[in-house]
């Protein structure tokens, strides 16, 4: 077998074999391990670091997500608006297929892989914990959700400034905006890491996840609907159909934002009702999140 | 490579590995049952048949599972409380395969030393250095996903070196290996030790590997230690030469094994027969060599085979059951034996 070109020194013609070489330099322990964990999955749920086929995919996502900002910010540059078409909140629920596709592809590229090469128990017999573990996949997860949502978000910010709309009313609807995207990174996200967690095929879980977000939004969207179409064009709105909001992962969020930030209008408009809906709806949340984790801590404590 | 294995030796780690009364009980099975026992520095063999209780004792040692009872220490540190610092200073290589395809060695290995607790720098050039040792070169750039079976063993031992630990635990290195594959990767394993200056443990069911490349030998069986000593005080009476011989040229009604055997128990060795060709004589020193050349020689046949056997663990426990010599075994109960240790084999 020849060596490579660094182990084969052109002027002697001569192998210098230097032997074995310990390792005295620092060795950073378990928090900085758990850290690289982590900035290795995230670049991973973006086809970073891994082959350029497996990068297609979440760039495509992030395209289709941030190509209709731009086209926004365009014409209202052009045109010259006083006011964005669209709400920052609202945008993002416009292209939740979008991410819940981003969710659903790439929840499995970290999760799932793992299981299937076996590459756990060998993350297992390093520094970290298992709970570094799950932390470092969920938050890497969740924060590539959040980057997804993040690019296109501040495309319509700065294009707003650049306009010239209101600084303080665009700031304000910005962080609403911000707000949605933190809790649409959390809630369905933990949702699907749990889905994905639970299968070693990729397929499997591309599948579950979808499966399982598309039914619940379409339960929903059915149940309100239904509700709304019932009653006369005078009779105001019944609110106990969105109590249903609280099955889909995606549209209990955008419950919650509506009527924290009192978002959005017209019959369509989801929203948690009332004070007691918006306590609900926020624990219902919270437990998501929780229980997800709780769940995933368990699913690897066996590993 | 002195001065670096004198470096290991200073410190105050002379028990790479110490159990007292280790215990762990699953609800339906107990897989170690009152383990005591020391390991110190150098090639060490860790024997069971399957379930013996060898992969609980791995994951109890790198502290990933808690003991039922009884206390245990790895390089000095307990594997109750530091289990993160032991696997900071421990490699481990997986009896299963647990390479992701789509990725280069290189790549991987980098990530496993980071993993580690290596800075990305020092990861690299680490990564660099110990392929080079196990012996992956230009293909270390490849997916791994087109490796061969000897070269994922390679990056398997390699990323358990990355981080130049004190200890490696190595679960079954050679499985799934051709011969050829096997012999380096015992030379490679020899080679961790002898000048790397890093201490193995390494488990197998095939003896005969261990003969060669071990210098202690601890057998588990059902949880519990049957023995724990040097590997020469183990295989010396165990060794075994198998002998097949060719036709005679020109008397084709002789039955040259049956010859061959007759002339071998004349002349004082122990012989069993494997199948209808086959002859396993036991090996009491050189000179059985040159009395099985003389009887084959004598007879005027030629010789087919002659090589050391390796022994399955299976059998050194029936030999241990059995006393000293069971040359009364039949044909039969032979092939029977062998049927088991191959099922063995396959279920692993």
């Amino acid at each position: 077998m020849s060596l490579p070109p660094e182990f084969r020194p052109a002027d002697t013609g001569v192998i210098h074999d230097i032997g074995y070489r310990g390792y005295t330099g620092p060795r950073l322990g378990r928090g900085y391990a758990a850290r690289s964990l982590f900035t290795q999955s995230l670049r991973a749920a973006y086809g970073l670091g891994r082959s350029g086929k497996s990068k297609v995919l979440p760039m495509l996502v992030l395209g289709v997500a941030t190509v209709p900002a731009l086209i926004i910010v365009a014409v209202a540059v052009v045109t010259g608006v006083d006011k964005l078409p669209v709400d920052y909140a609202q945008y993002l629920s416009a292209i939740g297929l979008v991410v819940s596709i981003f969710l659903a592809s790439q929840a499995p590229v970290l999760f799932s892989r793992d299981l299937r090469h076996h590459t756990v128990p060998l993350y297992f017999s390093r520094p970290i914990t298992r709970t570094d573990y799950v932390r470092a996949k969920f938050g890497a997860m969740a924060c590539a959700q959040l980057l997804l949502m993040l690019a296109p978000l501040l495309v319509l910010y700065i294009g707003s400034l650049l306009v010239g709309l209101k600084f303080g009313d665009q700031t304000a609807h910005f962080f609403y905006g911000l707000t949605a995207a933190v809790l649409y990174a959390l809630v369905p996200t933990s949702v699907a890491v749990v889905i994905a967690a639970t299968t070693p095929r990729r397929g499997f879980g591309v599948a579950a996840i979808m499966g399982y977000l598309a039914v619940t939004t379409a339960v929903v969207g059915v149940v309100v609907g239904l509700a709304t179409t019932t009653v006369g064009f005078d009779e105001p709105l019944p609110t106990y159909p969105q109590w249903a909001v609280l099955l889909s992962p995606g549209g209990l969020v955008e419950s919650l934002t509506n009527e924290l930030f009192d978002l959005g209008t017209g019959p369509e408009r989801m929203h948690a009702p009332g004070g007691l809906g918006l306590l609900v709806f926020t624990l219902v949340a919270v437990a998501m999140v929780a229980g997800s984790y709780r769940l995933l801590l368990r699913r690897y404590r066996s590993i | 490579m002195f001065t670096r294995a004198h470096a290991h030796y200073v410190e105050p780690v002379s028990t790479v590995i110490k159990t007292d009364g280790l215990t762990k009980r699953f609800p339906r099975v107990t897989a170690l049952d009152q383990l005591t026992v020391e390991v110190e520095p150098g090639v060490v063999g860790l024997v069971g048949a399957n379930g013996a209780g060898k992969s609980t004792l791995i994951k109890i040692l790198l502290g990933l599972s808690p003991a039922s009872s009884g206390t245990g220490r790895v390089l000095g540190l307990d594997i109750a409380t530091q289990g993160s610092a032991i696997r900071e200073q421990v490699g481990y290589m997986p009896e299963h395969d647990c390479l992701p395809p789509d990725v280069s060695a290189t790549e991987f290995v980098v990530h496993m030393a980071r993993m580690a607790g290596l800075p990305a720098a020092a990861a690299r050039e680490r990564t660099a250095d110990t392929l080079r040792h196990v012996g992956l070169y230009e293909e270390r750039y490849r997916p791994m996903g087109g490796y061969s079976t000897g070269m994922k063993q390679r990056v398997k031992l390699a990323q358990a070196l990355v981080h130049d630990p004190k200890l490696v635990l190595l679960d079954e290195p050679t499985n799934g290996l051709d011969p050829v594959g096997r012999d380096d990767m015992l030379a490679l394993i020899r080679r961790v030790y002898s000048d790397f200056g890093i201490s193995v443990l390494v488990t197998t069911h095939l003896l005969g590997e261990l003969e060669r490349t071990c210098d202690h030998l601890v057998v588990i069986d059902g949880g519990k230690l049957l023995r724990s000593s040097s590997t020469a005080s183990f295989t010396g009476a165990t060794a075994t030469l198998a002998v097949e011989v060719t036709d005679h040229p020109e008397d084709h009604g002789l039955d040259a094994s049956a010859a061959v055997r007759t002339r071998l128990v004349a002349a004082g060795l122990s012989v069993e027969t494997e199948g209808p060709r086959i002859l396993l004589v036991r090996l009491a020193g050189d000179e059985t060599y040159d009395a099985i050349r003389d009887a084959v020689a004598g007879l005027g046949l030629g010789l087919v085979r002659l090589e050391q056997r390796r022994h399955r663990v299976a059998e050194l426990f029936t030999a241990n059951a059995d006393g000293a010599e069971s040359s009364a075994s039949t044909d039969s109960t032979r092939t029977t034996e062998n049927e088991g240790s191959t099922a063995d084999v396959a279920a692993s």
